[in-house]
This record gives C-alpha cells, sequence and structure tokens, in this order.
C-alpha cells in the first residue's frame, strides 16, 4: 500500500508570531520556518506503517512557495520515498488544498492519505476533512492511534469527550492528534540521502486547479494583551483574593 | 438569510455547546436546527425551546447514531438547498464534519470564529490566538465553526419552535463505530464550568494529580484540565488538554498549577476573566497573564491552599 503524506511549511511553533504593523498578516521574512507539527507526526506514522509492512511507499506532497522543497527534504530525509512539490505563491486555501491532493490521490493511487489535523498557522482543522469528502472516501480525523487490518483501518481518535474508535474501509483518510506518535529526528546520512531522492515539481495548472481564493483578509491585529496582576505572599493571602472573587 | 446550526448532543441530551452557535447564527438570520442522531426526538424536544429558533429539523435515524461525518455530511448539503448558513460548534464533532459539508458545497470554511462582523464578514483568531484575522467570504452559501467562549450562551427556554422530520439519511457504509471511552464524571464540564483547576508537568505524575489537583478543584466545585505537557506525560488523559489544540475554555477563573505557560497553552485559557498561577519559577510566562501569581513550591502551596478553603 502507498500512503501519500502532504506537508506544511509554517512559521516553527517555537516562535512568537509578529503581527505585520500595517495590518496585512504575520510577518514572515527571516524567521524560521519548520514542518507544520502535525504533518511531522503523519510522516512519522507513515514511516511507522511502512516499518510494519503495511505501507510500501511514501510520497510527500507540500503546496507552497519554492522553497517547501525544504520541507519535503525534511520528509524525505526522515524516512519518505519521494516527493511532490506543487509550487503556489501566495495563499493556498484549504478547499485549494484538498482539490489539488485529490488530483494528486487520482494519479497516485494511495491507500491511505495521512495529513495533520491542523497548521499551526491559519489554525483552520480542514484539509484532510475536505479531501476526504472530494474523494468520497471515509475519514478518521485526530488519531490517537492507527491499525490497519486487512481493508480495514481502525482509527481511534482524540474526541471533547474521550476517545472514540472507528473502523474506516480504505483507502481512507487519517488526521493526526498530538499523541499518535513521537516523530524521529532524521541522521545525518539520512539527510544527505534524501537530497538524491526524487523530488517532482508541479503547478497547479497541471491538476487544473483554480487557486483563487474565496476568503480576503481584511486586517490582521495583535489580540488584546492581558497585564501582569499581582503577586501575592502566602497561601493565606491567596485564600483572602479568592474569597474576593466570590469563589471560596 | 436562513441559517442552519448543528445540535451537540449525545441521542438523549442537549449540549451546551449548541447554544453559543445559536447566538452566533441569529447574527446572520433566521435560526433553524438540526438534531442528526438515533432515538434522540427528546434533545429535538429540548431544541424547540431554545429562545431565538424558528425551526427544528430532525434526522432520527440508525445511521446518524454515532454522528459519522461520512453520513450526515450528505444530509446536511441536502438541506442546504434551502438554507443560506450551516454552522456548528468548533467542537471535536463539529470540526469533524463541517469542513466535509463545506467540500461538497464547494465552498471555503470559516473556522472558529469568535465575532459575527457582517452578513459574510468574521472575525478569527489564527497562530493559536496570537494574531486576530477580520475575514471576508466571497462564497455564497457560508459554512462557519464558533468558538463557544465568544458568544453569549442563548437561552435554553423560552422559546417555541415547530419541529419537522428529515428523511433520506443513509449509511455510506465506509465507516463504523467500534467504541467509545467517554470518562465519567461528578466534576462540571470542562468547557462550560465557572473554575477550572488545571496542573501542568510541574505537578510530577498522574498520583499527585489526583492527590493534589482534583482535592483542590472539588473544593472550589471546579473542573479539572490540564496543559499538553501534563497529558503527554501520561498524568491525565486527552479531554483534559487545554490550550490551541485542545479544549478552548474561558472561566470565571483558572488556577494553573505547575504550568508555565507554552504559547499553545495560553491559547486555550487567556481569555479567562481572572487567571491564578501557581509555580516555582518565578520567571515562567504563566506570570506575565496570571492576576493572582504565587511563586512557590506547589507541593506545599495546594494542600494547604485546599485545607484552608
Amino acid at each position: 500500500m502507498k500512503i501519500l503524506v502532504p506537508v506544511k511549511r509554517v512559521l516553527d511553533y517555537n516562535l512568537k508570531p509578529r503581527v505585520k504593523a500595517d495590518g496585512s498578516g504575520v510577518d514572515l521574512a527571516n524567521v524560521k520556518l519548520s514542518m507544520n507539527p502535525f504533518d511531522e507526526i503523519a510522516v512519522e506514522e507513515a514511516i511507522r506503517l511502512k516499518e510494519k509492512g503495511v505501507a510500501t511507499e511514501i510520497v510527500a506532497v507540500s503546496i507552497g512557495e519554492a522553497k517547501s522543497q525544504e520541507t519535503l527534504r525534511t520528509a524525505l530525509a526522515m524516512g519518505a520515498d519521494r516527493a511532490i512539490l506543487v509550487t503556489h505563491d501566495g495563499v493556498a486555501e484549504p478547499l485549494a488544498v484538498a482539490k489539488l491532493l485529490k488530483a494528486i490521490v487520482d494519479e497516485e493511487q494511495p491507500g491511505l492519505v495521512i495529513l495533520g489535523k491542523q497548521a499551526i498557522d491559519d489554525d483552520s482543522n480542514q484539509t484532510g476533512q475536505m479531501l476526504a469528502a472530494l474523494l468520497g472516501w471515509a475519514q478518521g480525523t485526530f488519531a490517537s492511534k492507527v491499525e490497519v487490518e486487512g481493508e480495514t483501518v481502525n482509527v481511534t481518535r482524540e474526541v471533547d469527550g474521550g476517545l472514540e474508535t472507528v473502523a474506516l474501509k480504505l483507502p481512507a483518510i487519517v488526521t493526526t492528534d498530538l499523541r499518535l506518535n513521537e516523530p524521529r529526528y532524521a541522521s545525518l546520512p539520512n539527510i544527505m540521502k534524501a537530497k538524491s531522492k526524487p523530488l517532482a515539481q508541479k503547478t497547479p495548472a497541471d491538476y487544473g486547479v483554480d487557486m483563487t481564493p474565496r476568503i480576503e483578509t481584511l486586517n490582521v491585529s495583535e489580540p488584546p494583551k492581558r497585564q501582569a496582576g499581582i503577586k501575592v505572599g502566602s497561601v493565606d493571602e491567596l485564600v483572602d483574593k479568592l474569597k474576593a472573587l466570590g469563589v471560596a | 438569510m436562513k441559517t442552519l446550526v448543528l445540535v451537540e448532543h449525545d441521542n438523549a441530551t442537549l449540549k451546551d455547546a449548541t447554544l453559543p452557535v445559536v447566538t452566533a447564527a441569529a447574527k446572520l438570520g433566521e435560526v433553524h436546527l438540526l438534531v442528526a442522531g438515533k432515538g434522540c426526538a427528546a434533545v429535538a424536544e429540548q431544541a424547540t425551546k431554545i429562545a431565538g429558533v424558528g425551526k427544528v429539523h430532525l434526522a432520527d435515524d440508525a445511521a446518524l447514531e454515532h454522528q459519522l461525518p461520512e453520513n450526515i455530511a450528505p444530509l446536511i448539503v441536502d438541506l442546504m438547498g434551502h438554507h443560506d448558513a450551516f454552522l456548528a460548534p468548533a467542537t471535536t464533532t463539529g470540526k469533524n464534519i463541517a469542513p466535509r459539508v463545506a467540500a461538497l458545497l464547494d465552498v471555503m470554511q470559516l473556522s472558529d470564529i469568535i465575532s459575527v462582523d457582517g452578513p459574510d464578514t468574521f472575525t478569527r483568531p489564527i497562530y493559536a490566538g496570537n494574531a486576530i484575522a477580520q475575514v471576508k467570504t466571497s462564497d455564497t452559501k457560508l459554512v462557519i465553526t464558533v468558538r463557544g467562549t465568544a458568544f453569549e450562551k442563548a437561552a435554553s427556554e423560552g422559546g417555541s419552535a415547530s419541529v419537522e422530520a428529515v428523511s433520506g439519511a443513509s449509511d455510506a457504509g465506509s465507516a463504523r463505530f467500534v467504541s467509545a471511552e467517554v470518562a465519567a464524571s461528578e466534576r462540571p464540564e470542562l468547557t462550560s464550568a465557572k473554575i477550572i483547576v488545571s496542573g501542568g508537568r510541574g505537578v510530577g505524575s498522574g498520583e499527585n494529580y489526583k492527590a493534589l489537583i482534583e482535592p483542590l478543584a472539588d473544593k472550589l466545585g471546579a473542573a479539572v484540565g490540564a496543559s499538553r505537557a501534563a497529558v503527554d506525560a501520561g498524568f491525565v488523559p486527552n479531554d483534559y488538554q487545554v490550550g490551541q489544540t485542545g479544549k478552548i475554555v474561558a472561566p470565571e477563573v483558572y488556577v494553573a498549577v505547575g504550568i508555565s505557560g507554552a504559547i499553545q497553552h495560553l491559547a486555550g485559557m487567556k481569555d479567562s476573566k481572572t487567571i491564578i498561577a501557581i509555580n516555582k519559577d518565578e520567571d515562567a510566562p504563566i506570570f506575565q497573564v496570571a492576576d493572582i501569581g504565587l511563586v512557590g513550591d506547589l507541593f506545599q502551596i495546594v494542600p494547604e491552599l485546599t485545607s484552608k478553603l
């Protein structure tokens, strides 16, 4: 079985976003950009399925500016076999990305597509579900456990009330949650090897997908800032404060 | 504008998560609700009483019992033939279903809105709430998920909507519910609690969490939460997690114990009215957002606090 893993290049999760003074967005110039953490988990899960003998080939895909190649090289260094970069400058909305991925799925015919549940830049949490809809496939979102058994994948999902397990007919879509696995670091030899793994370059036009955004961002601003309050010196003082708040 | 709101429920009881979505929908126009489930007539009955609701669509079918998006989304798409906007709570159920509906309608979803600024204009947090975007959609049908803490709850009594049965649900056959592990708790639910006590990595273990955090929460009548670090370390189950990718909460009082305050955690609780932080590291970022801070060893402070309340 082939597994397709879409990955997105985003502001590194350790960095605090800076809103641009003109309100046009978040400043991404001269800052570290990395693979979306949920996508790293997706790549790792695909590799583990390959190591278990369930998957035979892992294809990583990214849609974004030319530098997304670096993100794909990271996926290849972790253990993906080849990569597809669909170069697009500017906004790529989840719906357009899902349409591109559908076209790639039609070509590649994977048995499983594993995606991050959300990208930590726009926090949309949409692409996997949208891709599942466009393909008419079942979806196992927010996965904390993935088990392939024959023609079925059992996905344990992190839901508001606890955990839920669903059995999905393959081919299917899985989106990853935080506790599915701990992604590995690529070793230096693997980073070197990744440089010679195949990486195909495409454009949205190759797949006939219109990337025109449906949503216009009018303004991006800083959230209201909380002011640091006071420090109390003892538990007794804290008890008094809680009593003043009417909660004790 | 005619709106359709997805009711969150467990086939027996309507969940509070529905109520802020009704408020958001009412800002757009007429509010219709959809109760989709199995044996859920009682939920529809509760839904008719929500203030401001015009009609309740009830789809009662075995294929809808577990809110599988494969089965529910086509039903919603049909109903969207005569509605202009679909709104769901930004819960794991809403987030699972709404994008599937959006793609089938060829609409770009607006995720996790925190205000309705016009018929096509909304505000939503991005980058874990470190930036706030005002966005305008050009789609003629709207698909929206709503952040519950950002809107007042609609009154759950006072309405008198009619119920209309919806037929045509079917099992897509691609997905099957297997099991659920739902933690039963006597404590208030995290997302609607007035007071929350959360523990972080500093708590050290699941035993310590039980011995320290839970008695304090019970003394305060509070819900219990946790940071990602505490969940990852296995101190508590995943449904305790507060943060960018866990639950978004905004209680009257949030007590953070042994939580350093990573931006991903702050994203989930910084709209709390009063934040209280207990941490041994006086430079911990949590103190930059806390209204009341106490620097010290939580293993001494928390038991003393619990005994003095």
